[in-house]
């Protein structure tokens, strides 16, 4: 209990004296998050409304699939890009294993189904909205995509969001591809990890509170964003 | 140039949902530029006709024919169906109307936009989430829609049922607008009153048939048959 007492001062201190060393790990964090969010949305949300408005066969066993590996363990997934990017595996020439490029990587592969899933039914409830104003219109399926991405983006990011939220707290796969390399890949999960293995549990759970700052503002933003959406009643 | 819609022709046609009939051997024609009117009970069929019609729905059995034509892509792009409940997008009125504009190969797309906030009395409200509009705008901004796209037919599905006379009002100067720059109007109500007001000519529907077709004033002093009567003397008809 006394090391949760302590972790209080210690995180503000660590807050507020902006340390370089807290700012690298923060920074490093934030881009290798930021940029698997990016690519996990670059891919899910044109593949996830394209499920939630095209008909074929597969079609509900695909949903299946995404909505299942939502849950996908992230050591799996930090296995798998292990294998993968490690010498011997196929892509091992590009040298990306202990990088935070393969971090990125991992964490966009954990939270792509995530995202998929997500935004398949945020365009899905949307569509059974448009979709006799479509057909009636004959509205081309490009332009009908491309109509319910731009008209649901606030939904769509609440969807990122979460698959900010799953990243950032995520320390199995970052752990094995990044290796937790002071200077190099060490991020906020995995320097609270390694703070406990060594004991210091109080600065562990401080870093934990600068992660939750983090989240939060993040959350703080998009939340932001989409009241400002809902006022003009375009949510 | 592309031939006339008109007469749009069906023969035999048919929509089942399982064992239900819901239109049952409809042989129709209509033409002319004036205002068509298909009334009757609900549960008639009026609306599953419509959608036929247009396209919207695939018949069970039987045909429809546009100008001699089966319906295709491009004969929907040149007839509009308006529905009951305009469906909004999550979009300002000026936007709602933009995306229906980008749809078609229009040079004039600012002077149309101009034209259909115009016409449907909402230059204020532009700028204004059109989900946000009241029952009646809603409707109002659906067939300026619809009109903004320049189609030769526009059928419009009970297109003030629930509103108030002001705003029917409203709806009925802009089906006239429409009849005036010469479209044809095929337009589904149960209002008797409004079916007098606008017809030129009437289908009276019952239990998925065509019961009797012919000119408004025809239809209102001397119905031809039982159904027809019953119906305008206020009779419950199911």
């Amino acid at each position: 209990m006394q090391e949760f007492n302590t972790s209080f001062a210690i995180a503000a201190d660590l807050i507020f004296s902006a340390k370089p060393e807290l700012l690298e790990i923060v920074m490093l964090s934030l881009r290798v998050t930021l940029s698997a969010v990016a690519i996990a949305c670059a891919i899910g949300f044109p593949l996830g409304g394209m499920l939630a408005v095209a008909r074929f066969p597969g079609r509900g066993a695909l949903i299946l699939l995404f909505n299942t590996l939502m849950g996908l363990p992230p050591v799996v997934v930090g296995l798998l890009v292990y294998m993968m990017l490690s010498n011997a595996g196929p892509l091992g020439f590009l040298q990306l294993l202990y990088t935070p490029a393969a971090m990125i990587i991992a964490q966009a592969v954990l939270i792509t189904p995530l995202i998929i899933a997500l935004t398949c039914q945020v365009i899905g409830s949307l569509f059974l909205e448009y979709e006799e104003q479509f057909k009636a219109l004959v509205v081309p399926p490009k332009t009908a995509a491309a109509a319910l991405l731009w008209d649901a983006r606030y939904g769509l990011m609440t969807t990122a969001l979460a698959g900010f939220g799953r990243a950032v707290a995520e320390v199995g796969a970052v752990i094995i591809v990044g290796g937790n390399i002071a200077h190099v890949t060490r991020v906020m999960t995995t320097a609270i990890a390694l703070e406990t293995s060594k004991g210091e549990l109080a600065l562990a759970l401080a870093l934990g509170f600068v992660l939750l700052c983090l989240a939060m503002g993040v959350n703080a933003c998009v939340l932001a964003v989409r009241a400002i959406g809902e006022k003009r009643a375009y949510v | 140039m592309s031939e006339g819609l008109l007469p749009l022709k069906t023969r035999g046609l048919c929509f089942a949902v399982r064992e239900k009939q819901i239109i049952d051997q409809i042989d129709l024609t209509i033409s002319g530029n004036d205002i068509t009117v298909i009334l009757g009970p609900n549960g008639a069929g009026k609306s599953v006709l419509l959608r036929l019609l247009h396209g919207f729905l695939e018949p069970s059995a039987g045909q429809v024919k546009w100008g001699g034509r089966d319906i295709d892509e491009d004969l929907r792009k040149r007839q509009v169906l308006v529905f009951q409940r305009p469906v909004m997008m999550r979009r300002s009125v000026a936007d709602n109307i933009r995306f229906v504009l980008s749809l078609r190969r229009f040079s004039d797309r600012q002077e149309r936009l101009e034209k259909a906030l115009d016409l449907a009395g909402l230059k204020a409200q532009a700028n204004q989430p059109a989900p946000r509009l009241s029952g009646g705008e809603q409707q109002r901004l659906a067939i300026a829609q619809a009109m903004v796209l320049d189609p030769e037919v526009v059928i419009l599905d009970e297109p003030s049922s629930n509103l108030d006379p002001g705003a029917t009002m409203a709806i009925e100067r802009l089906i006239e607008v429409a009849q005036n720059e010469g479209k044809k109007i095929i337009l589904v109500t149960h209002d008797l009153g409004q079916a007098k007001r606008v017809g030129n000519e009437i289908i009276f529907m019952h239990r998925g048939r065509i019961v009797e077709q012919g000119s408004c004033d025809n239809f209102f002093t001397d119905p031809k048959t039982p159904e027809a009567g019953a119906y305008l003397d206020g009779a419950l008809l199911v």
